[in-house]
């Protein structure tokens, strides 16, 4: 008999557990808006799961755990001031504040109304935020990550990232940053924050600025999971776009380092190591994107991503269709980096020194000039054009300019393959 | 809540203006002043003289010394305020950007703090 208890409580514990997993962000979003106090909501959190531990072994897990939790949550935030009031007599008055907003258990669920989450993205991603912030915020509150986690993957002082979490907490709190859904009128700038906020976290993890490897697989599915809530939420068609373009990124993951963790370029990529379930979700949102009619950056960047997820034989890449979509792209969203991106692919199509005289109009304007890319990029279109002494100096200068460990032995070996 | 709308400009860019391209400009911010009088969102806004018309003051160990110039000495000026009263900062960022000096300069959104209230902060 006591062994049955025993193993019901631990099943009891697991199910907690596997609650929290799903649920935890859902209740602190919710818990934020009635309480209107990031930190606070936080403990609340805490004690509602300490709670749950406690009591649900005996009385059975409710029928809508988010909604008890949310509950238990709020009411002991409003017992923890009760009790600090008893020190400071101005806090009693808050007490009964927050008590009386919120006694409507039909708050306590934002069901039917607009989804807390959401809110939280919001906020977390507002522009008034400086984007260290942004990012760091919501890693913290969306998805959950300890400050700890959150350096590791920034490879940041916990110090420094948790001064920013405090600071971007006072800034909500002081300058009142609302806890909403941005109005239509604001949306696609406030949207375009978001996406921006995501695409770094991505990045990040895809594409690590330094360090000794060189991708961050934990940041990377944050960010999807990131994605993939945002669509649920708000099924806008720059937010699928983004979703599709991390997905297909996603795909060459495995083939894109090579066993000793050097970069594998694309045209030397193993394409059956191409994750196929990746490249069938990324295909499939890059068609919903487009069926929305309203094609932004992430959509194109992702459409340049799907003609390579289509081509099974690298040789036979569209490239003029690639060259087209970067040309689209060039007009909406300008930048050096498109550019850069854009010449290499018309290297591709129309051979080395075509793409060779884009990228030294690029260097010559003075912009990429400290980006590694832009010289490895240029030191590759000159040794496919046999001038190896101009395509030394511009291999040393992006080994220059790069900290990437993985990137740094792959253009040493080039370097070293250029000596006669 | 009162947020105070600080309005930088580029001075020379204002004194490049033509007589009638300064005047319409003005009578511009006037009129959206009118506009958030109506609307109960404006408390009160005002234009201001050239930042070298500006007198820095400090008093340091009871002496009162007084520098020539604005505080910062930077390539866009104070050029005149607004007091508003917003409900949170995203609608204080929207009547900022009804100011028509956002489009040629820039405008800095700060809230104000109360120093006579004391507000509970129940969790620091």
């Amino acid at each position: 008999m006591a062994l049955t208890s025993e193993t019901a409580a631990e099943d009891v514990r697991a199910r907690v557990d596997a609650i929290y997993r799903a649920q935890s962000r859902h209740v602190l979003a919710t818990l934020i808006r009635l309480l209107k106090d990031f930190d606070l909501a936080e403990e609340a959190l805490h004690a509602a799961f300490a709670a749950a531990v406690e009591q649900w072994p005996r009385d059975g897990i409710p029928g809508n755990p988010r909604a008890w939790l949310v509950s238990a949550g709020r009411f002991k935030a409003i017992d923890a001031i009760r009790r600090r009031a008893r020190f400071d007599a101005s806090l009693t008055e808050l007490a009964i504040q927050l008590d009386a907003e919120t006694s409507n258990p039909a708050d306590w669920d934002d069901e039917g109304l607009e989804d807390d989450r959401l809110r939280l993205i919001f906020t977390c991603c507002h522009p008034a935020l400086p984007p260290d912030a942004q990012a760091a915020l919501t890693l913290r509150e969306v998805c959950g990550l300890t400050t700890e986690e959150i350096a590791r993957a920034f490879l940041a002082a916990a110090p420094t990232v948790a001064q920013r979490i405090v600071r971007a907490k006072a800034k909500i709190r002081d300058a009142r940053i609302p806890y909403q859904v941005p109005s239509r009128i604001e949306l696609p700038e406030r949207l375009e924050t978001v996406l921006h906020v995501i695409y770094l976290v991505f990045n990040e993890g895809y594409s690590a600025s330094s360090g000794d490897s060189l991708t961050r697989h934990d940041l990377s599915s944050e960010a999807i999971r990131l994605g993939r809530l945002l669509i649920e939420l708000l099924p806008e068609s720059e937010a699928v776009g983004l979703l599709a373009l991390m997905l297909l990124q996603e795909s060459r993951r495995t083939a894109r380092t090579s066993s000793t963790g050097e970069p594998v370029l694309l045209e030397d990529q193993d394409r059956s190591l191409w994750n196929q379930d990746h490249i069938a979700e990324g295909l499939a949102l890059v068609e919903r994107a487009l069926s929305l009619r309203r094609i932004g950056p992430y959509t194109l960047q992702a459409m340049i991503a799907a003609v390579h997820a289509e081509t099974t034989d690298g040789t036979q890449t569209a490239w003029t269709e690639i060259v087209g979509l970067y040309d689209m792209l060039l007009r909406l969203d300008p930048s050096p980096v498109v550019e850069l991106n854009r010449a290499v692919a018309v290297a591709m199509r129309d051979g080395p020194s075509a793409g060779l005289s884009l990228i030294e109009a690029i260097l010559a304007r003075g912009d990429l000039g400290g980006y590694y890319l832009a010289h490895a990029a240029r030191a590759d279109m000159c040794r496919r054009l046999g001038r190896t002494e101009e395509a030394r100096i511009s291999y040393q200068r992006a080994l220059d300019l790069t900290l990437q460990e993985p990137a740094r032995r792959f253009l040493e070996r080039r370097l070293r393959e250029l000596l006669p | 809540m009162k947020y105070l709308c600080l309005v930088y400009s580029e001075e020379s860019v204002l004194e490049a203006m033509s007589k009638g391209a300064f005047e319409s400009f003005s009578e511009e911010h006037v009129a959206v002043d009118a506009e958030l009088h109506k609307t109960g969102h404006s408390i009160i806004a005002e234009a201001l003289q050239p930042a070298h018309t500006a007198t820095t003051v400090r008093v340091r160990n009871g002496r009162l010394s007084t520098t020539d110039g604005p505080f910062a000495e930077t390539k866009e000026q104070l050029t005149g305020f607004y007091l508003i009263q917003a409900r949170d900062l995203n609608e204080a960022i929207q009547i900022a950007g009804r100011i028509p000096a956002a489009r040629i300069g820039s405008i800095e959104v700060r809230p104000l703090w109360d120093l006579r209230r004391h507000e509970p902060r129940a969790w620091r």
